[in-house]
């Protein structure tokens, strides 16, 4: 039985630049069922060792085989809140997919392709609303806060909410969805599905609170004083990294986070419409290897420019995910390896007009097995640009730390946390991003499931604590 | 949702600007500021708060209308409201006792000094306010600033107020004859950089509140980047005031002009969509 893998259905590269519109259209009814059916439905299946909540995927295939699609969302519900986000952004060709028995032979179940599908036919069917997976618990009258709302925010809050406790989100920006709202473009990820799933999570009973910046509105303590049993925190890794090099101030000069920020949240591509500016030029150079690197890349392309990738390693040295970059290629954005960038040039007026590069070879693979650039002596060389952006990694948001001087963080930001997200601080917990250091959204939310369990155990005996106390005093 | 208190001209193009906010209004302190979007499409701003009612939970700026989303909140009314407000944001300024401290500001910047100058009034220090501005029309704060400063000297560029000249000669003339410990200059970005010079002339420390271009004000995107003593800082989550001696004022002011030509356009359409508002109302 060798049947060839079902191609999720896509707009062609040529249309697709001129929009912002989803790049993958995704599966029929029918393509679905068809793709599933090459499933193996291995006992001791590997997919479900390489996903990071072991999402139960020959479980939730069958069910799709069997047109039974409520149930195979319910099964994928069980470990994974965000089913449509991760079916469109999670990595599988190196989780997963990539541990599928068929990439053997021929190519891996599209298991990926399968759980948006599922997650998107649900969605569609349930306008506004999911069906609840788990029934609603009686309330506890314990309360816990949350702070952030990117996919570990949602998730934390998802399940203590589901576990009976009445939960508020804190979330800095003017909208909830953390990287999935204001990074990630929506040509890869619709905000109208974040925007479900929000709706989703406040159904629940969540209450999302926005505009509220946690080390300067207000801070742990004062949730505290409010009388929240608990904390969690999901602040993300949002800070640019730069590179440290002269001219990086010029005009012109973008974070690849100022990039898609403008562009993405503020929907700058509909300049005036919209009152947020960016300017992009016509050759633009980005500079960078992951996925923020491809997806500023992309949305250049689709503000009319000819766009490079500079990257200072080989393709397969790429952390960006696979299809995103062969996406990328079909667009017609123009990758160059083993190049750094060392300098830019002023044009007169403070706006960058070329950028000074060197050429870079790699080392044999270091202690991490992976292989270090080093620049080639004398390969310089000089490029024009009209814009540049600078797309080579986030460190942790510092704003809760710097004003929490109780919680214990490493060097560079990362909250410490234990097995299961608790922090140096009593009933304080942390998971995602601000934990780990720039990951990816599965990893976030199955961590905040973990911190999750943790919360919820910790409330729980800190409430028979206080009634045991309680039952004393009165005898 | 955050409703307009009040709202009125202090000044032709300044506007003083109420708005209830009071989990902002708890918790700012002199030097600080918000963040805000008037709508969905709208952009998000950062204004310096020069004044706040904690029990009213009522936070006050004065609105310089110059771009579309300025022209749009000068002309808010009491009642209405606006998306987003977030804040207090940056680190507030560093109120200590100094001695005497010299405050420079020209026009609508007087209101984001006015509250420094306050609170280094009350920490003890003896604080001399020079405004400058256009013309005497311009001057906007003078009552509340003369209400706790030892002296206030007014310089207009056209000599209709206080004596002829701008705010920096006021400077020189002030610290040539009282000598400041701390000059606080606020104001545009070439004023700061000529106080600053002066200060340190004169033996005096200098800061000065940086007005970078902000998104989101919370050291996510860059934007706000400033160089001070060589080092790339974010002026939204480290300052916006900064060591007057050490700030490359040259790259700021470069800096601030990224949007020209895009702003210029933003306000033309918004200028001929009210044309085509008040046509139609007219008709
Ligand atoms: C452009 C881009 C593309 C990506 N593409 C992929 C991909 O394809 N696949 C993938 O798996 N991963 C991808 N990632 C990584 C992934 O998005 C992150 O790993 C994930 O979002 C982390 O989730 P989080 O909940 O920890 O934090 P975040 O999503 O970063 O959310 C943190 C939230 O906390 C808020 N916050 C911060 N400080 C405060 C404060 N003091 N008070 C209140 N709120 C605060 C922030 O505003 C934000 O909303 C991408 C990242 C970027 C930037
Ligand atoms: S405004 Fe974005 S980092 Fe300062």
């Amino acid at each position: 039985m060798k049947r060839k893998r079902v191609r999720q259905k896509k707009q062609h590269p040529g249309e697709r630049i001129k929009n912002f519109d989803e790049v993958v259209i995704g599966y029929t009814e029918k393509d679905a069922v068809e793709e599933a059916r090459r499933c193996l439905q291995c006992r001791d299946a590997g997919c479900r060792k390489g996903c990071p909540v072991e999402i139960d995927i020959p479980g939730f295939i069958k069910f799709i085989k069997e047109r039974e699609f409520g149930l195979a969302l319910e099964t994928i519900k069980k470990n994974n809140y965000l089913p449509a986000v991760c079916g469109r952004v999670c990595p599988q060709e190196v989780q997963c997919e990539g541990r599928c028995i068929l990439k053997k032979k021929q190519e891996p179940i599209s298991i990926g392709g399968l759980e948006r599908f599922v997650a998107d036919y649900m969605l569609k069917r349930m306008p506004g609303q999911n069906p609840p997976i788990v029934p609603q618990v009686s309330r506890t009258g314990k309360k816990a806060a949350v702070i952030g709302s990117g996919p570990a925010g949602l998730t934390v809050a998802a399940s203590l909410s589901e576990l009976g406790h009445s939960v508020t989100v804190f979330e800095a920006l003017h909208e909830p969805g953390g990287v999935l709202v204001y990074g990630i473009p929506e040509f890869r990820l619709p905000k109208k599905i974040i925007k479900k799933e929000v709706e989703y999570i406040k159904s629940l009973g969540v209450d999302i609170k926005v505009d509220v910046v946690i080390g300067k509105t207000l801070f742990i303590k004062d949730l505290f004083d409010m009388g929240f049993d608990a904390v969690f925190i999901a602040t993300g890794a949002g800070l640019p990294k730069f590179l440290g090099i002269p001219g990086e101030n010029l005009n012109q000069i973008y974070s690849g986070n100022e990039f898609l920020f403008r562009i993405n949240f503020m929907k700058a591509y509909m300049f005036p419409e919209y009152d947020t500016p960016v300017n992009v030029g016509e050759r633009v150079f980005v500079i960078g290897g992951g996925n923020v690197a491809v997806d500023c890349a992309r949305c250049a392309r689709r503000m009319g420019a000819r766009v490079t990738v500079l990257y200072r390693r080989g393709r397969d040295e790429m952390p960006a995910r696979s299809e995103e970059i062969r996406h990328a290629v079909e667009e017609g954005i123009e990758f160059r390896y083993l190049v750094s960038p060392v300098g830019f040039v002023d044009d007169g007026n403070g706006n960058v007009e070329a950028v000074k590069c060197i050429k870079m070879q790699l080392n044999d693979p270091d202690r991490t097995g992976r292989r270090r650039p080093v620049p080639v002596e004398g390969s310089e060389f000089v490029i024009e640009a009209d814009t540049v952006i600078i797309a080579i990694g986030q460190s942790p948001n510092l704003l809760v730390s710097v004003a929490t001087p109780d919680l214990e963080v490493s060097g560079d930001g990362v909250i410490k946390v234990d097995g299961d997200g608790r922090t140096s601080m009593k009933g304080v917990f942390a998971a995602g991003d601000i934990t780990t250091g720039t990951a990816t959204v599965i990893k976030a939310m199955g961590a905040g499931k973990i911190a999750a369990r943790a919360m919820h155990e910790y409330i729980e005996r800190k409430g028979n604590g206080r009634k045991e106390i309680a039952g004393r005093n009165r005898t | 949702m955050y409703e307009i208190s009040d709202n009125k001209q202090l000044a032709p193009g300044y506007n003083l600007l109420k708005i209830n906010a009071p989990l902002v209004a708890a918790r700012i302190e002199p030097g600080q500021f918000v963040v805000l979007r008037i709508d969905e499409r709208g952009e998000r701003i950062p204004m310096t708060v020069c004044d706040y009612d904690r029990e009213e939970g009522i936070i006050s700026m004065v609105v310089h209308a110059v771009g579309k989303t300025t022209k749009r909140l000068s002309i808010l009314k009491p009642g209405e409201k606006i998306l987003n407000v977030a804040g207090p944001l940056g680190v507030p300024s560093a109120i200590k006792k100094y001695g005497h401290v010299a405050g420079v500001c020209r026009q609508g910047t007087a209101a984001a000094l006015y509250p420094i100058m306050r609170a280094m009034k009350e920490e003890g220090n003896r604080v001399t306010v020079v405004i400058g501005a256009k013309s005497r029309r311009e001057i906007i704060f003078e009552e509340e600033m003369r209400a706790f400063c030892d002296r206030v000297i007014i310089k207009t560029d056209d000599g209709s107020a206080g004596s002829r000249g701008y705010a920096v000669h006021g400077l020189t003339e002030l610290l040539k004859e009282d000598r400041a410990d701390l000059v606080m200059a606020i104001g545009p970005t070439t004023m700061m950089k000529t106080a600053s010079k002066i200060a340190i002339a004169h033996g005096a420390k200098v800061l000065v509140s940086l007005g970078a271009i902000m998104l989101d004000g919370t050291g996510m995107c860059g934007a706000c980047r400033v160089t001070v003593g060589r080092k790339t800082r974010f002026a939204c989550v480290q300052g916006p005031e900064f060591d007057g001696s050490l700030v490359d004022f040259d790259e700021l002011k470069r800096r601030q002009r990224m949007y020209l030509k895009a702003e210029k356009i933003s306000l033309q359409a918004f200028e001929r969509e009210k044309e085509t508002e008040t046509q139609k109302t007219d008709r």
